[in-house]
This record gives structure tokens, C-alpha cells and sequence, in this order.
């Protein structure tokens, strides 16, 4: 499959290296900056052209006749919807664009009908509809939903003197009546897609597959609390803040939002009249203290420098008990920042890049089933994907036990006519079923990859 | 220095030649000659290495810049070590000096030669003695990025090192796909030249080495007298093929694409033919004397210029006897050399054009001091990164050509043998004027001199630098 991704910023990078990773993909990606290009030749097997990318002739240089899709995700919103009509009107390939400022959101289905756009990604609204999931699921760190919301993966950390310390897998449902399943587990540096016989330790992020009714009540049956905060305190107030505040409000939660450029807070003062906007340097602990940090119930940081969104989380942490979450936007240092114990952190590339990656796989893939989600989880060590199985086939209508599934491979749930069912080693599937797959091997398209 | 990558490549390497021993072990079964059981010890040498290299998979597979290059040096100096072998162990060329200094002429597909009499070689040694200028010609490493599913990206430095020209680019996003389509089409052409060849009367042994040897842009021949004795037609095959084979790859593969205009705008694909067409005009009109038609003189011209001009090497005439001005000429054409992105040698067409045009803008840049110039080729401004790298190439050539030069010296020989044995062997070419012309061979030097030359001909291949990367404590330290 050829695929052009223009503009190599943060999410071009990144889409470059998640997709350069599945054989078949041939990647030709264009920006401005030679440096740039250079560096990402040396660094993946891809090709790189260097010329303004929005005209036709960079576009024709990179390839656009033969291309399957192309990917705009330079900074500005303009530059990319004019390269997708341009790459769609010269090659005719499927087009996805980033556009990402609030006065476009109204217009997004327009753009998207009128201009032939086969995706768009607003990378701001989506790290929001995030934030607000967990803020919605405290005791969550990450909640990644499926088959319409009926079905979710909810990652946690197991608390000090929890009952799950010291468990076997397989004891889970004997001890606690409840049907969920442990479908990854992320200790030290390192990932499991654990089998029965893996010994579960407090201080593990473990995560779990479960429909939305057995998730809560796992939760209250191990003694974790799963209200929803009923407050919330954002420190940066741009295009995020305002996404996340919107559905915040529409759910009756209270925003408060420190943002420290007086033109924005009038801004959104005007935006968003239900919250309180407080025009202040977010960065100074005294404010944040005068304006309650230590009774509420969750802090959001999404100022644009991570160094501080970083500082600022590890101070809220010490200073209160309530949800922390962090937005983290450029820097790499992934391993480093999940040993910091900052409980849920967000990082919009990521997610961008997860959504585009989910569209170009389902894009090359056979009738026969379908990718419906996919998730990166386990700190993008692994992929949660839910396939649509359409037709039989070599995997239908056998039990689980008689499969040979590949290693680190886990049938986690099965959804059949809006029932989840927890899969145990008796149970097949059916056409017609949806079928979620937790896995490190990347790459997977079809449900029959799965197998040996 | 990821060292474990380093010996696990060349181990392939090592793995590449061994199968490579296995044609000359053929034709020694077809020609019913006695020399299977010594490349089957090639093979078995070759194999033991390079199985043993290869057992252990690094972990770590990350192959930066230096590695890249580092490997590149190794695997050439080891290859030629190796493909010495059968010369030595035959007894043909009892040297291991000598031997060393005929393999790398074939690796490097440079012709020089060392010995006096070719013919009384078997017809296995001399296969593989062409078919060496076959595997050099488009590289090995090249050739092992295409069929092994080596790390992903990195493998860029290899043919980075190993493809001559100032700016390495890809033919398509995929290294292994790029390697693979410059191997087919190399092959293809190679094969239309064997099928030529042969369909214009020729056997199928000379059709063979012939195109080897034209192919890799090499230019042993398995007879003395060169390709004198063949007949016109095969002379004129050799000489439209030859310069097919000095032109860059990519070019090739744009006309498959049928991006004709593409083609058409290339500045060094223009200044190359161009540079032929003047040579063979010039150069037959200043020996109009010595042939007996005018249309001879053209074709013994065309056939000189275009091997010089490749650094192919072939010989139909004895080039050391034409007037002064065609000599100057012809060592001239052996420093431009082919299209980057060929199998040739020399400095290449397009750093001589960028180099010429650097010299223009600098000329317009003192009369107007303030105006803004950049070097534009094939429509395209050519980056400051890429007309540094040009400077700084032709400023190592020179320095390195120098010392050559006055190591050579040493053995006491007159100057223009001296000066066209380090032109024709750092450009690849093979024979050079006076001692070293055509009709002579490199036998007499001493063997520092042969050592010596035996570098400038990997230096040459190379393009210099990975040489120097991998003698430059620089890359070493820790």
C-alpha cells in the first residue's frame, strides 16, 4: 500500500514510524525542511521528498498518481485540505487531513462531503474526549472502549495491600464473582499478555477487558472507588482545554481553567460561560493553592511545554488526592515519564497517530472481516484491535481451545448481538460476531492473522 | 560501534561469495577441467567463515552512518582476500601480492592486470576472473540488501558507502525493493548483451566473460590482444553497451516508469553523451591518419573513448601509439569517468558539473558581490550539503592521487607510466599509457607499488571515504 504522509511534525513522525513497521507499506513522506526528510530516511526505510507540499509538482514527485492514501498533517489546517484536494483531484487516492481550530469544528462533515476527505482528525478534540472518558472513570488510567461503548479495556494500577496482590490469574473470577478478563500487564520496563499461571503483584498496571456493568463492579468488589470527580482544575487553556471544559460542562462537571493570556480568557470566557475562568500564571503554586488545588477532585495540566505539565502534575500530586492527568505533546521519553507515577498520561500524537494508523489498516483489508477499533495499549507495546468477522472461515465456528493462535496473542471478548461475552476455552465464533484481539505482534488486519 | 552487526554482515558477505565460487565450479565441470576440487576449497573456506559470522544474530541490529561505512571497507578488502584464492591455490599466480592485486582490479572493475600472458589461464579461472567485475559492478552489499531481510532503514548507509555518486537517493520508499529493482535491471541488460553477443557468432564462454566484463564496466578479456581480434559487430555491441552501462541506473528505471521528460532533463545524462560525442569527433578526426577509412577511424575511436570514458578498460587498438593530442585526451576522459548511479569509476559527470557551475557562480558572485547564486542541476537546486561533500571529495582525490603518485615513484619508472597507472586505477579503468598501456600489464612494479595501487583501485570504487572512515581512529573510539 502507498502512502504519502505530508508534513513531518510530531504526528508525521510518528505516523511514519507506526506505519513503516507493517511490511507492505511503502512510505513516501514531504516537508519543507530537508533536515527533517534526512533524518527520517536515515532513521526508517521510507523515501522523502523536499518541496512545498501543497503543489502539484512535490505531490507528483512523491508519487501521488500511484499513491492509496494520503496523510496531511502539517501544522496548518489550510495547507492541509488544500493538499488533499489537490492529491485527490491528481491521483484520485483516499485523503485524510488534520484539521484542528475550534471555528472549523462546525464545519468538519462539510469538508469532509465536499471535499471528498476520507478522514478528518482534530487531534485537540479527541486527547479531550479522552481526558473526559477517565476523568468520568477516575480509577482508571487509560479506558480504551469498543463495540460502541459496550465493551471496554480499563487499565489500572494495582493499589498497596489490594487483594490482587499475589493472585494467580486464573483465581480472579473464583475469588471475585465477576466476569472480566486480564488482558496485559506492564511491570518495570516490560509487557505481558499474561497466561493463567502469571502472578499478579501490587504496583502493576494491569489492564482489564470487561463490559461497562462487570468494569464497575470489579472495581467495587476490589475496593477501588469509581465515582465520577464532580470537579475539575485545568491548568492552559488552549484549543484541548476548551474541547475537554465543553463535555465537561455538558455532564455537570465543574471546570475551573487557569490560563495565563488575558486576550484567551476573554476568549474563553465568552466560549465557555459555565466555567470559571481565572487569568493567572498557572505555573505559581500560591495560585494554584488560593484557587483550591488541595480540595479538587482532579487536575488536568495542558499547558504547552511538557517539562511543566510534568511539574505541575507532580506538585499537584503532592499537594492533593484526586485525579491527575497530564498532557504530553513532544517529548520522547516515554519509559521515564510512566515511572513517574503521574497516573493518567495523554499524548495527543499518540492518539492521532493510532486513529490514522486504524484507518489505513482497516483501508487494506480483506472483505472477509473488518477492523472495527484499534487501540494502542500497554504503553503502545501492544494493539487491542476489534474486528468485524463478516464471513466464515477457518476460524469460525470452532472453540476457542482447538485454535492455534500465534504467541502473545489473546481473544479477550466476543460481541454477538450486543451481548459481551467473556470467552472461555468452549466458546466459537460465529459470523456476524465482533471479536476483540489483544496483541504484540504489530500489524494484524484480518481476524485470520491471528492464527498460526 | 555496534561490532557484532559489523561481523554478522560481512559473514553474509562471506556466505555471497561462497555461492559465487560455485559458477567458476561449474564451468570448470563443463569444460571438463581439473579445478573443481579447488573452488569446492574456496567454497568450503569461504562457507566456514562465513557460517561461523553468521551463527550469532546480533541483538542489537542498528547500523548507523560509521557502521554502514566500516562495513563496507571490510567487506570489499575481505572479498578481495578471499576471491584471491583460486589464483594462488591454482599456482597461476603464485604471489598472494599478485593475486590480491588482480582480485581487487575485479572486484573494483577495474581491469589491471598482472599478467602477461591471460591465455594460458583456464577457462575457470578466467570466468572467474570476469565474473568478479559482475558482482563488483552494482556491489555486493547491494546485492545483500536486496535478497536478506536485514533491519529496516539503516540498511540505507550501506548503499549509501557502497553506490558511487554525490547524492545516493532511492528508487522507490523501500531499501530492500530499490536493491532488488537495480539487480533486475542490471541483470536484464546484462543478459540482452550475452544473447547479442551471441546471436553475432560468438561462443557462449566469450559471450559470457565479454559482457561480465562490460557489465561491471570492468574490462578483463580472456585474450591478450583484448577485444582486437573480435569482429566489428561484436566491437560495436561492446562499445553501445559500455556506454548503456556508464549511465545512471535511476534513469533506467524513470523509463520503465515512462517518465521520458524526467530523462530528458537530466543535465548528466546531456554532458556525459555529449562528452562522447566530442571525444569520438576530436579524437578521429586527429588520427584520420592511422586508419585506412574514415568510417574505421570512427569506430576504433568510439570503441577506445567509450571504455576509457566508462573506465571500462577493453582495448581494440593500441591507444599508447595515437598522436599526443588523442592521448591527453583519452587520460582526461578516465578523471570525468561515468554518470554517479553507473557501474563506472572516475569522479563522475555530475560532481564535474556541479563542480563547473560552483566555479560560474563564484565568477558572477565577484563581480556582484551581493547577488544570490545556487547550483542548479537537472532543474533542481543542488543542496549546499551535497556541493561541500563534491569540494571535499575532489580535495581527498587529489591529496590521495599525490601520495600515490610519489610512492609509486619510488620505483624509479618514467612519468607517464607512473602518472596513468595511479589515473587508470584510481578511476577504475585498467590499462594507462606507455608501461602500463594496453598492450603492456602492471606486472613489473614492485609490491609496495602494487599495494599501493591495489588501495587506489578500492579507494576508487569506494569513492574514497569509507576507506578513510575505517582507517580514522575517529570512528573507532568509544
Amino acid at each position: 500500500m502507498n502512502i504519502i504522509i505530508v508534513g513531518c511534525g510530531k504526528v508525521g513522525q510518528k505516523l511514519a514510524e507506526k506505519l513503516s513497521q507493517e511490511k507492505e507499506n511503502n512510505i513516501t513522506v514531504v516537508d519543507l525542511r530537508r533536515s527533517v526528510i534526512t533524518d527520517l530516511i536515515n532513521q526508517y526505510d521510507i523515501m522523502g521528498v523536499c518541496g512545498s507540499c501543497s503543489s502539484l509538482d512535490t505531490l507528483l514527485d512523491a508519487g501521488v498518481k500511484e499513491a492509496d492514501i494520503l496523510i496531511a498533517v502539517t501544522g496548518s489546517d489550510e495547507v492541509n485540505l488544500l493538499t488533499c484536494l489537490i492529491a485527490k483531484k491528481a491521483g484520485g487516492c483516499q485523503t485524510v487531513a488534520r484539521v484542528r481550530k475550534p471555528e472549523y469544528a462546525k464545519e468538519l462533515h462539510l469538508f469532509k462531503e465536499d471535499l471528498g476527505l476520507a478522514l478528518i482528525i482534530n487531534p485537540e478534540f479527541t486527547a479531550a474526549t479522552e481526558i473526559a472518558r477517565v476523568l468520568r472513570f477516575p480509577s482508571a488510567i487509560q479506558i480504551d472502549t469498543f463495540a460502541k461503548g459496550r465493551a471496554e479495556i480499563l487499565k489500572f494500577r494495582i493499589p498497596e495491600n489490594s487483594m490482587l496482590n499475589n493472585m494467580l490469574i486464573r483465581d480472579i473470577h473464583k475469588k471475585i464473582e465477576c466476569d472480566i478478563l486480564v488482558c496485559g500487564v506492564e511491570r518495570d520496563d516490560m509487557a505481558f499478555i499474561p497466561g493463567g499461571d502469571f502472578v499478579l503483584k501490587s504496583g502493576d498496571n494491569i489492564s482489564i477487558v470487561a463490559s461497562i456493568k462487570n468494569g464497575t463492579k470489579f472495581f467495587k468488589q476490589i475496593g477501588i472507588k469509581t465515582n465520577r470527580v464532580k470537579d475539575t482544575m485545568i491548568v492552559g487553556g488552549g484549543a484541548t482545554a476548551y474541547y475537554l471544559a465543553k463535555q465537561l460542562l455538558a455532564t455537570g462537571i465543574k471546570v475551573k481553567i487557569i490560563e495565563q493570556n488575558p486576550e484567551r480568557c476573554v476568549e474563553l470566557c465568552s466560549l465557555l460561560p459555565k466555567a470559571s475562568i481565572i487569568n493567572s500564571d498557572g505555573t505559581d503554586n500560591r495560585v494554584l493553592l488560593e484557587e483550591g488545588l488541595e480540595y479538587a477532585e482532579s487536575f488536568v495540566s495542558l499547558t504547552n511545554i511538557d517539562e511543566e505539565n510534568i511539574l505541575l502534575s507532580l506538585f499537584a500530586k503532592s499537594k492533593m488526592k484526586g485525579k491527575l492527568v497530564t498532557k504530553i505533546n513532544r517529548i520522547a521519553y516515554d519509559d521515564v515519564i510512566s515511572g513517574l507515577d503521574l497516573d493518567t498520561t495523554i499524548y495527543p500524537k499518540n492518539i492521532t497517530a493510532e486513529y490514522i494508523v486504524k484507518f489505513v489498516r482497516a483501508k487494506k483489508n480483506s472483505i472477509g472481516s473488518n477492523i472495527e477499533t484499534m487501540h494502542m495499549i500497554l504503553d503502545g507495546k501492544a494493539e487491542a484491535i476489534e474486528f468485524r468477522v463478516n464471513e466464515a472461515s477457518s476460524l469460525t465456528n470452532k472453540t476457542l481451545e482447538e485454535l492455534n493462535l500465534k504467541d502473545n496473542t489473546l481473544i479477550t471478548c466476543i460481541i454477538r448481538q450486543g451481548k459481551v461475552i467473556m470467552p472461555r476455552g468452549k466458546d466459537v465464533i460465529l459470523p456476524q460476531d465482533t471479536v476483540i484481539v489483544v496483541t504484540t505482534n504489530i500489524g494484524f488486519k484480518d481476524i485470520t492473522d491471528i492464527l498460526l | 560501534m555496534n561490532y557484532r552487526i559489523i561481523l554478522h554482515t560481512l559473514g553474509w558477505v562471506l556466505n555471497l561469495e561462497a555461492l559465487a565460487f560455485l559458477l567458476p565450479l561449474v564451468c570448470a565441470a563443463v569444460y571438463g577441467e581439473p579445478y573443481i576440487p579447488l573452488f569446492a576449497v574456496c567454497i568450503g573456506v569461504c562457507a566456514f567463515f562465513g557460517i561461523l559470522l553468521t551463527l550469532r544474530v546480533p541483538k542489537k541490529k542498528t547500523m548507523y552512518s560509521k557502521e554502514g561505512f566500516i562495513t563496507v571497507a571490510l567487506a570489499w578488502i575481505v572479498m578481495s582476500i578471499m576471491g584471491a584464492l583460486p589464483f594462488v591455490l591454482s599456482g597461476f599466480i603464485p604471489s598472494f601480492v599478485d593475486a590480491l592485486f588482480e582480485t581487487v582490479s575485479g572486484f573494483t572493475t577495474t581491469g589491471a592486470s598482472i599478467l602477461s600472458d591471460v591465455e594460458v589461464l583456464p577457462k575457470c579461472l578466467l570466468f572467474w576472473r570476469s565474473f568478479t567485475h559482475w558482482i563488483g559492478g552494482m556491489g555486493v552489499l547491494v546485492f545483500l540488501v536486496a535478497i536478506l531481510p536485514l533491519a529496516g532503514g539503516d540498511n540505507l548507509f550501506l548503499i549509501k558507502a557502497e553506490s558511487p555518486g554525490p547524492s545516493v537517493s532511492k528508487l522507490v520508499p523501500k531499501v530492500k525493493t530499490t536493491a532488488t529493482l537495480l539487480y533486475r535491471m542490471y541483470f536484464a541488460l546484462t543478459l540482452l548483451e550475452i544473447l547479442l553477443l551471441y546471436a553475432g557468432g560468438l561462443d557462449m564462454f566469450s559471450s559470457l566473460t565479454i559482457s561480465f566484463g562490460t557489465a561491471g564496466t570492468g574490462g578483463f578479456s580472456i585474450k591478450n590482444s583484448g577485444l582486437a581480434d573480435y569482429s566489428p559487430y561484436v566491437q560495436n555491441v561492446v562499445t553501445i553497451f559500455m556506454i548503456i552501462f556508464g549511465v545512471d541506473f535511476s534513469l533506467y528505471y524513470m523509463l520503465i516508469l515512462r517518465k521520458f521528460k524526467d530523462v530528458a532533463k537530466s543535465d548528466e545524462l546531456r554532458v556525459y553523451l555529449g562528452i562522447i560525442l566530442l571525444a569520438i569527433t576530436f579524437i578521429s578526426f586527429n588520427c584520420r591518419g592511422l586508419f585506412e577509412s574514415a568510417a574505421t577511424a570512427i569506430r576504433y575511436t568510439a570503441f577506445q573513448v567509450a571504455s576509457i570514458m566508462t573506465t571500462t578498460g577493453f582495448a581494440t587498438a593500441d591507444y599508447d601509439k595515437w598522436p599526443e593530442l588523442s592521448k591527453t585526451m583519452l587520460v582526461t576522459l578516465m578523471f570525468i569517468g561515468a554518470c554517479a548511479g553507473s557501474t563506472a569509476g572516475g569522479i563522475k559527470v555530475s560532481r564535474i558539473v556541479i563542480l563547473v557551475k560552483s566555479i560560474f557562480k563564484e565568477v558572477k558572485l565577484v563581480s556582484h558581490p551581493k547577488s544570490t547564486h545556487k547550483v542548479m542541476m537537472n532543474g533542481r537546486v543542488v543542496e549546499h550539503d551535497v556541493i561541500r561533500a563534491v569540494n571535499v571529495y575532489m580535495a581527498a582525490y587529489m591529496l590521495i592521487f599525490a601520495v600515490s603518485l610519489m610512492l609509486i615513484c619510488i620505483d624509479g619508472k618514467d612519468f607517464t607510466t607512473n602518472f596513468t597507472a595511479v589515473a587508470s586505477t584510481m578511476n577504475n579503468v585498467g590499462p594507462g599509457l606507455a608501461g602500463v598501456g594496453p598492450t603492456r600489464n602492471f606486472g613489473e612494479f614492485s609490491t609496495l607499488s602494487k599495494l599501493v595501487l591495489s588501495a587506489d583501485m578500492l579507494i576508487g570504487r569506494l569513492e574514497i571515504f569509507p576507506i578513510l572512515v575505517l582507517i580514522s581512529p575517529y570512528a573507532w573510539r568509544k
